[in-house]
């Protein structure tokens, strides 16, 4: 099986990686808990070091959210537990499963991989930005059509990386649609519905080949 | 007099249709609030401290420096000093806090000391157990010797399948808040109108007082009914913090360490057949465990419980490991794999196709023309004739196969009630205590509501997840559809007849001569004769109808019944050099009576078939000998298929007027059987060898290849 649990290869499609993500760690404040992440942020830590509650602004779906966080809190942590932004779930907890998927400067990331703090300055799209708006994005939609969902709550993470796939990959075939997704898991078994979802929304994109 | 029985399958509008699932856009637009998604004002959170060991006896615990620790809330002790551990991840401790750090920083200052014991975490080997093995007494049916005698041919095996967990992704939980006598309580739980008067038992407060909402929830496969020791805490967590509410859910290595698990399942088999394929006798001494508490029997020899002979013998082996809960389809996927695994091995032996050896044994099942016509269908499904081969009749380094599996479930549907509401407006609303685990349960009783009124959907009002709706039972046992569906029908029809009542005067007709078609209330065989459904909820005047339904479980009156059957075939390939399968193919026939909604029924049965993939090729629990502790307690190493890794999915419902007149029957758990026993027996005859042991991972395949654990 190819089990491509390695973020390098399985968020190719949109350009995440945790190799990535790990050298633009730059500020580190708090005490993560992989040993892994330490040194490679130490190695990272520019002169100034951030401690105790720190006022941020975070700009998610085009709008500025002030509020105070610690610097090890991580994006994910702060959408949910500060902003109640509730839509991308807290699941591994560890960048594998993608349940927290949300786009960041026009990339899908991990949101339990990043820092709060590390996330000022950034255009933060969230599901409720791609599918609460008067224009919801196809993928959303599509989901429904194909049944793509069961207990639902894979679900917000990916329709944020079919989003951010689809935006790189606008005529995916079969075949990139199964390689582009591999960053998500789902424990229900919905895969076969996600497959025949993405392909749908890429039919109703314009620009697509598949429309 | 009111006719509950379900209109012929020519005549229903609405249930059999392909209809999207009411709250699919709830979920898929992230709207949809789950219990861990609460977030009420003065939020507390909740992390608890777990035993790193295995066997241990707590000696002494001090939590005064976490107590004074900056947000914390409040601390409790959950084992007191002299309390033996008996797995890791047992519950020590567990703080509140303002913030999640503060509370994870004061769990870090809790310090505890442990007096460490010996501990046992495998079970794998039966001789290294002592006194662990708890031996329960033979079970002889008929003259299994006598049988191995008319035997022709015997074939003996070992096989063995190991722990796996439920890994839900929404962790084990709730928000709970005990303000004065009142708790709201908002649990991730699959039993909306049981766990209030759970926790109740377990805080002293009266049920009436405990009230539960879950209007979604992320998944618990069997693991989530109780009121759980980490929910129970957080509630005097609240308490003691003055009523505020507090959040307690488990962390992803908590989760996969204590919060349920499937019991794992081994055995050694002798089958006697006679040389056209007849089986005469079965044997097995079978073990298994499931944690501290052992593990039952699975049901053995699984299906074909009509072999005329057979001696059983198990032994449930208690571990120092996270306990069992139920599993989706509890012991059945195993004792399908186990079975399964020993008849292909005969059947190779003997030099018979499986399909005809299944066909021709399927007299020793409950229900032989059933699984032949599937086995039949099925075998179509995956063009058997044009791709099966003798086992290990390929050559090159990657060897295709073919194998089947086969499943049995009861599904009656539970007790439930139902309460229909026609306004005089005319809108209706149904209200239950049930929860939709995302089988499509709301739109369910929607759809049946939606028939018996002859309005589209769009009329109903589902109201369910919340225990001041009237009780339905715990979604368990694939009992849900079948009991909701058939209360919800109940009170609808009553609902209707009282409406009938209402305006049978006006139309010049007596009730039982009224139908509701196509949104209008009409006199059968007269159908200018009648008035809309708005009309007629008018001469309501200001009072609503209320009317429930009720299915008991002893009576159901034909809407609901037990017995679904099913079989999967899976098409594989397997690299010899490196020991990888790959999954072409998974055909799942599968019946389960009356289908409501075809669309999530097949839903269901392509999420059933993903489980088996990643039971049958990745998915296990390893626990370390030496510390005890579970070594993948999280998602990075406890694997589950991703979206490339599960082949081609076929899934036929296997929808026919004989099934349809059986009413309704589960669905969750049977087709979530099989699929493993056709993986395993498609790698066998692809290799022509049996791996003994799933996961199929390169290591198992390759051991088995180099004939190593190799079956004989």
């Amino acid at each position: 099986m190819s089990f491509n649990k390695d973020p390098e290869a399985k968020k190719s499609g949109s350009g995440f990686s945790r190799r990535g993500f790990l050298q633009g760690v730059g500020v580190s404040g708090g005490a993560l808990s992989t040993g892994v992440l330490e040194t490679e942020a130490q190695a990272q830590t520019p002169a100034g070091v951030i401690s105790g509650e720190t006022a941020i602004t975070l700009q998610i779906n085009g709008k500025p959210h002030k509020t105070t966080v610690e610097p090890r809190m991580t994006l994910l942590d702060v959408m949910r537990n500060k902003l109640d932004l509730t839509a991308a779930k807290r699941v591994c907890d560890r960048g594998t499963c993608g349940a927290c998927t949300v786009i960041v400067d026009g990339k899908a990331i991990y949101s339990c991989t990043a820092l709060a703090i590390d996330s000022q300055g950034k255009q933060i799209q969230t599901l409720e930005g791609i599918a609460q708006g008067r224009d919801p994005h196809p993928i959303v939609n599509a989901f429904v059509e194909n049944d793509a969902q069961q207990c639902g709550y894979c679900t917000p993470g990916f329709v944020v990386a079919s989003k951010a796939f689809l935006d790189k990959n606008p005529s995916p075939t079969y075949e990139q649609v199964k390689e582009g997704l591999g960053g998500n898991l789902c424990r229900c078994g919905t895969y076969v519905g996600i497959r025949k979802a993405v392909l749908q929304a890429s039919s109703k994109l314009k620009g697509g080949r598949n429309a | 007099m009111p006719n509950y029985n379900w209109p012929d399958p020519s005549k229903r509008k609405v249930m059999g249709q392909r209809i999207n699932r009411l709250d699919g856009l709830d979920k898929s637009s992230g709207r949809a609030k789950y219990p861990s998604d609460m977030n009420p004002e003065g939020l507390l959170f909740a992390v608890m401290l777990t035993s790193p060991h295995a066997h241990a006896r707590v000696k002494s615990i001090d939590t005064s420096a976490a107590e004074k620790m900056k947000g914390v809330a409040g601390v409790r002790v959950i084992s007191k000093a002299g309390t033996e551990i008996q797995w890791a991840g047992t519950e020590i401790a567990i703080v509140a806090a303002e913030s999640e750090t503060q509370a994870r920083d004061a769990v870090r200052a809790i310090k505890v000391d442990y007096e460490v014991l010996p501990h046992i975490v495998s079970e794998r080997d039966l001789s290294k157990v002592g006194s662990r093995a708890k031996p329960s007494g033979e079970q002889i049916t008929g003259d299994p010797e006598s049988g191995f005698k008319e035997a022709e041919v015997t074939s003996e095996g070992t096989y063995g399948i190991p722990v796996i967990t439920h890994c839900c992704l929404e962790p084990h939980g709730a928000v709970i808040q005990w303000q004065g006598d009142k708790v709201n309580h908002w649990p991730s739980t699959q039993a909306v109108s049981t766990i209030g008067g759970e926790l109740g038992r377990a805080l002293e407060v009266p049920a009436e007082n405990v009230l539960v909402d879950m209007q979604y929830m992320g998944g618990g496969f069997g693991s989530k009914f109780p009121a759980d020791r980490w929910q129970i805490e957080g509630a005097h967590l609240s308490k003691a913090a003055g009523g505020k509410p507090v959040k307690v859910f488990l962390d992803r290595a908590t989760e996969l360490t204590i919060a349920g698990v499937r019991p794992s399942h081994f055995a050694k088999i002798k089958i006697g057949a006679k040389k056209d394929g007849t089986m005469t006798s079965w044997q097995s001494e079978s073990w298994s465990t499931g944690g501290f508490g052992g593990g039952g029997m699975a049901p053995l020899p699984y299906v074909f419980n009509k072999i005329p002979n057979f001696r059983l013998n198990h032994t449930a082996v208690s571990l120092n490991t996270g306990p069992i809960r139920a599993w989706r389809a509890p012991n059945h996927p195993q004792a399908s794999f186990l079975t399964c695994s020993a008849l292909e091995d005969m059947a190779a032996k003997l030099n018979i196709d499986p399909v005809e050896f299944f066909t021709k044994n399927a007299q020793f099942t409950a229900r032989p023309e059933m699984y032949q016509r599937q086995l039949a269908k099925a075998a179509e499904l995956i063009d058997w004739k044009k791709n099966w081969h003798p086992r290990g009749q390929g050559s090159g380094p990657i060897r295709r196969g073919l194998g089947l599996g086969i499943n049995s479930w009861g599904g009656a549907g539970h007790a439930s009630k139902a309460k229909t509401t026609i306004h005089p407006d005319g809108s209706i609303v149904l209200e239950l205590g049930t929860q939709d685990l995302g089988v499509g349960t709301r739109t369910i009783l929607a759809m049946v509501a939606a028939e018996t009124f002859g309005l589209p959907m769009s009329m109903i009002t589902v109201k369910l997840g919340n225990n001041r709706y009237p009780a339905s039972g715990p979604s368990g046992g694939s009992t849900t559809v079948g009991g909701v569906s058939s209360s919800t029908r109940k009170s609808t029809v009553n609902a209707l007849y009282k409406l009938y009542e209402t305006v049978a005067t006006t139309l010049n007709a007596t009730p039982d001569q009224l139908e509701a078609v196509d949104g209008r209330i009409r006199v059968v065989g007269n159908p200018d004769k009648g008035m809309s459904w708005k009309q007629a909820c008018q001469k309501l005047g200001v009072n609503p109808i209320v009317e429930m339904g009720e299915n008991d479980p002893k009576k159901p009156e034909g809407l609901n019944t037990a017995g679904a059957a099913g079989v999967q075939m899976a098409d594989v390939s397997v690299d010899m050099e490196t020991g990888r399968v790959k999954l072409n193919k998974l055909v799942a026939v599968q019946d389960c009576g009356l289908i409501v909604n075809p669309k999530t029924a097949e839903s269901q049965v392509y999420g059933a078939c993903i489980m088996s993939v990643c039971a049958a090729l990745i998915e296990e629990r390893v626990v370390d000998s030496q510390t005890g502790r579970v070594l993948n307690a999280d998602m990075e190493f406890y694997k589950l298929a991703g979206i490339s890794d599960i082949g081609e999915i076929v899934v036929h419902m296997d929808i026919t007027p004989e099934n349809d007149k059986r009413g309704i029957i589960g669905l969750g758990e049977p087709c979530a059987i099989g699929g493993i026993a056709a993986i395993a027996n498609a790698t066998a005859n692809a290799t022509g060898v049996r791996v003994p042991y799933v996961p199929l991972t390169p290591r198992n395949v390759l051991a088995a290849l180099q004939g190593q654990g190799r079956n004989a």
